[in-house]
C-alpha cells in the first residue's frame, strides 16, 4: 500500500513559506551573502541557503524536491551513527582497453569526489539491524559501472550469501561504463547472477533507485530486488529521454520515466521520501529479521 | 578480409548477413516456433521454440532482424521490446523443466527504447533474463551471428558459452553513440569503433567468448573470395552497392534463402540435392558447407555440456562471468 505520507510535503514547508518568500530569491538589498552559499532549486526555481538545504537532508524545503547525496551522505543518513565498516575501500581500476582520455577522467573524477570509485560497499546497521550495503556516487564518471563497480557489487552479495545477511543497493547511475566496453556490458551479468545467488538461498534484497538510475545499471541489479522502492520524481528507465525522442521522433509524455510514472505502470512497490527512508527500511528490515533484537 | 573495426561493424550489419532464420533452417530439424510472452503480446523480433539437433531434443532462440523489407517491418530490425525478452524467459523455463539444452543466436542493434517499450519494463525485462540464465538448470550456448547490441544481446547471451562468428560485433554501445558522445562528431564513428575494441577477436583476447567460428566454403580464402566477388558482381551490378559488404556477397547472393517463407521442412537430404538443376545443387550444398565449422562446435558443446549435473552448469556458469574484469 502507497504511504499516504510519501506524498506529503515536509512540515517546514508550512511554517517557512512565507519566510521564504522574502528571501526566496536573491535580495538585491542583501549582496553580502556570497554566491557559492545559495542552492537553487532547479524544480521550483527557488534560492536557498545551501546550510538550510543541507540540514533538510539537501531536500527543498519549498517544494521537496531531492538534492543528489553523495555516496557517504547517504549512509550517514540511513545507517546507525559510527556502524558503518567498509569493504573493497581500495579497489580502483584501469584503463583496460586503453581507451583514449579514459586515464585522465578517472584522475579528474578520484579529485572532485574524493573516491577512488563509483560505489561504496560495506557492512552496517539499521536500528541495530545488521545489513550488507552499497551507496553509488553520482559524481564519479556519473555512476557508470565498469569492473570496479560491478566487482564491488558482486563482493558484497557474496559476503552477505556467506553471512546471511540482508543487503540495500541505494542505485544512481547512468549506466554501463562506455570506456571499459564490452568489460561494462559484462558486469551486469556478474552482480546479476550475485543477486541470484543470495536470492537463493533465501535472502533480502532491497534496491532503493535515485536520480538518476539508468541504462545498464537499471537493466541488471537495479531491478532485481525483492522490494524496489525510489525516491520522489527520481529518473528511471532503460533508454535515456534524448535517445527514445530520437527514435521514436515524439515529444514524450509529462512524466516520463519519473519514479512516479514507474510505480503507475507497476515497477515499483513505493516511493520513499528522504526524510522517512530510514525508517521504511528499519521496518523493512525487523520484518525481514529471524529473531534479530528489534 | 578486413582488419578495420568500423568495416567488421559494416560486415556484421550487412543487409543480406544470414539471419537467425538460416541458422536454425540450416542446423536444425523439425522446428517448431512458439509464440507470446503469456503477459502481453507476441515479439517477432525473437523467434523461438523447440527442435531436433542431431536427433537431440533443444530449445532455439533467435533475434531476428528480417529478411526482405516487409519481414524487416514486421521483425521491428531485430529490436525486441521487453515482451520478447519474457517470450525468451518463458522458453528457457520450459527447455529446464523437460531438460532441453537452448542455443540462442544473437544479431541486433539493440533493445527497443520506445515510449512502450519503458512503460512495459524493458530495464526489468533485461534484468531477469540476466538473473534467471545464470541459474537456468540446463546447458545455454549463445553464439553471436550479427550485431551484438549491448543489454539486448546479453539478455540472451548469459550463456556456458558465448561464441561469435567472424566479422561479427558485440558492444555495450555502437560506435555512432560512442562516437556521439564523446565527440559529438559523427565523422568519428570509425575512431569510436577502433576504440570499443568490439571485433570477435577483440573480445576472444579479452576473455569475454569462447571461439570465433569461420563460415565454410574457404570464405575466409582469399583466392576463392576474389574469384566469387567476381562472379557476383557481374551478376548483381545493381542489387549490391555497399563493397564493404563483399565477404558476404559472394555468399549470401548465391546461397539466399527465405526459409520461414516456404515450408518447415527446409533442410534437404543428400538425394533429394541431387536431383536439383546445377545451379540450385550449388546454392544448396554451399548452404550446408557454410554452416558446418558451426555444427561440428556445437555437437561437441552438447556432448559434454549434457554430462554435467546441474550444480556444475550454474557453477562453472557463474564462475565464468565471475572472472571477466579482475
Amino acid at each position: 500500500m502507497l504511504n499516504k505520507n510519501s506524498f506529503k510535503k515536509p512540515d517546514l514547508w508550512l511554517e517557512s513559506h512565507n519566510k521564504h518568500k522574502l528571501i526566496g530569491k536573491r535580495n538585491p538589498e542583501n549582496p553580502s551573502i556570497p554566491d557559492e552559499m545559495w542552492k537553487s532549486c532547479p524544480d521550483c526555481k527557488n534560492a536557498f541557503l545551501a546550510d538550510e538545504v543541507k540540514s533538510n537532508n539537501q531536500v527543498c524545503p519549498s517544494c521537496a524536491y531531492h538534492f543528489r547525496l553523495t555516496a557517504r551522505e547517504r549512509l550517514e543518513l540511513i545507517l546507525d551513527e559510527n556502524s558503518f565498516e567498509e569493504f573493497d575501500a581500495t579497489l580502483t581500476s584501469t584503463n583496460r582497453i586503453n581507451f583514449p582520455n579514459y586515464d585522465a577522467k578517472l584522475e579528474s573524477a578520484k579529485s572532485s569526489t574524493g573516491e577512488l570509485e563509483a560505489v561504496v560497499s560495506g557492512m552496517g546497521r539499521i536500528d541495530n539491524i545488521s545489513t550488507v550495503v552499497c551507496s553509488m556516487e553520482p559524481g564519479f564518471i556519473m555512476a557508470s559501472m565498469g569492473c570496479v563497480v560491478g566487482e564491488k557489487i558482486t563482493r558484497a552479495f557474496e559476503y552477505a550469501m556467506a553471512n546471511e545477511l540482508p543487503v540495500l543497493v541505494f542505485c544512481a547511475s547512468g549506466g554501463a561504463r562506455m570506456q571499459e566496453g564490452i568489460l561494462s556490458l559484462m558486469q551486469m551479468a556478474k552482480t546479476s547472477g550475485a543477486v541470484k545467488l543470495h536470492s537463493d538461498k533465501g535472502l533480502l534484497y532491497v534496491a532503493i533507485l535515485t536520480n538518476p538510475t539508468t541504462g545498464g545499471v537499471t537493466a541488471s541489479f537495479a531491478m532485481e530486488g525483492d522490494i524496489t522502492i525510489a525516491e520522489p520524481r527520481a529518473l528511471i528507465g532503460f533508454a535515456g529521454p534524448r535517445v527514445i525522442e530520437q527514435t521514436i521522433k515524439q515529444t514524450l509524455p509529462e512524466g516520463f520515466q519519473s519514479a512516479e510514472f514507474l510505480l503507475e505502470k507497476g515497477f515499483l512497490d513505493a516511493i520513499v521520501s528522504r526524510n522517512e527512508m530510514k525508517s521504511y527500511l528499519a521496518q523493512v528490515l525487523k520484518l525481514h529479521s529471524k529473531g534479530e533484537k528489534v | 578480409m578486413t582488419n578495420n573495426a568500423y568495416d567488421k561493424v559494416k560486415l556484421a550489419r550487412a543487409k543480406d548477413r544470414p539471419t537467425s532464420v538460416s541458422y536454425i533452417s540450416q542446423l536444425f530439424d523439425g522446428f517448431l516456433p512458439f509464440a507470446g510472452d503469456r503477459r502481453f503480446a507476441e515479439d517477432r523480433a525473437v523467434i523461438g521454440g523447440i527442435a531436433f539437433f542431431d536427433g537431440i531434443p533443444c530449445t532455439v532462440i533467435g533475434l531476428e532482424k528480417g529478411t526482405d523489407v516487409k519481414d524487416k517491418i514486421l521483425r521491428n530490425f531485430g529490436s525486441a521490446h521487453p515482451e520478447g525478452y519474457r517470450k525468451a524467459l518463458r522458453l528457457m523455463k520450459q527447455a529446464q523443466k523437460f531438460h532441453r539444452p537452448v542455443i540462442c543466436f544473437v544479431d541486433t542493434s539493440g533493445a527497443f527504447c520506445g515510449i512502450g517499450a519503458e512503460e512495459r519494463g524493458q530495464g526489468q525485462a533485461i534484468a531477469e533474463n540476466l538473473m534467471e540464465m545464470m541459474t537456468l538448470k540446463t546447458p545455454i550456448l549463445s553464439i553471436l551471428i550479427g550485431e551484438g547490441g549491448s543489454g539486448g544481446a546479453l539478455a540472451l547471451a548469459v550463456a556456458d558459452q558465448v561464441w561469435m562468428m567472424e566479422n561479427s560485433v558485440y558492444s555495450v554501445i555502437s560506435p555512432e553513440g560512442c562516437a556521439s558522445i564523446l565527440w559529438k562528431d559523427s565523422t568519428k564513428n570509425a575512431q569510436a569503433a577502433q576504440c570499443l575494441k568490439l571485433t570477435a577477436e577483440d573480445l576472444l583476447v579479452l576473455g569475454v567468448i569462447e571461439k570465433i567460428i569461420p563460415f565454410g566454403n574457404n570464405i575466409t580464402n582469399k583466392e576463392e573470395n576474389n574469384k566469387l566477388d567476381h562472379e557476383a558482381n557481374a551478376k548483381n551490378k545493381n542489387k549490391n552497392k555497399n563493397k564493404n559488404t563483399k565477404d558476404f556477397k559472394s555468399v549470401t547472393v548465391e546461397t539466399e534463402i527465405n526459409v520461414f517463407a516456404k515450408s518447415d521442412s527446409s533442410d534437404m537430404e543428400t538425394d533429394e540435392i541431387a536431383s536439383l538443376g546445377t545451379q540450385e545443387k550449388d546454392k544448396a550444398i554451399n548452404t550446408l558447407e557454410m554452416f558446418l565449422p558451426l555444427r561440428k562446435e556445437i555437437k561437441q558443446f552438447l556432448s559434454r555440456q549434457m554430462t554435467l549435473t546441474q550444480d556444475q552448469l550454474v557453477n562453472e556458469r557463474y564462475q565464468r562471468f565471475r572472472k571477466i574484469g579482475i
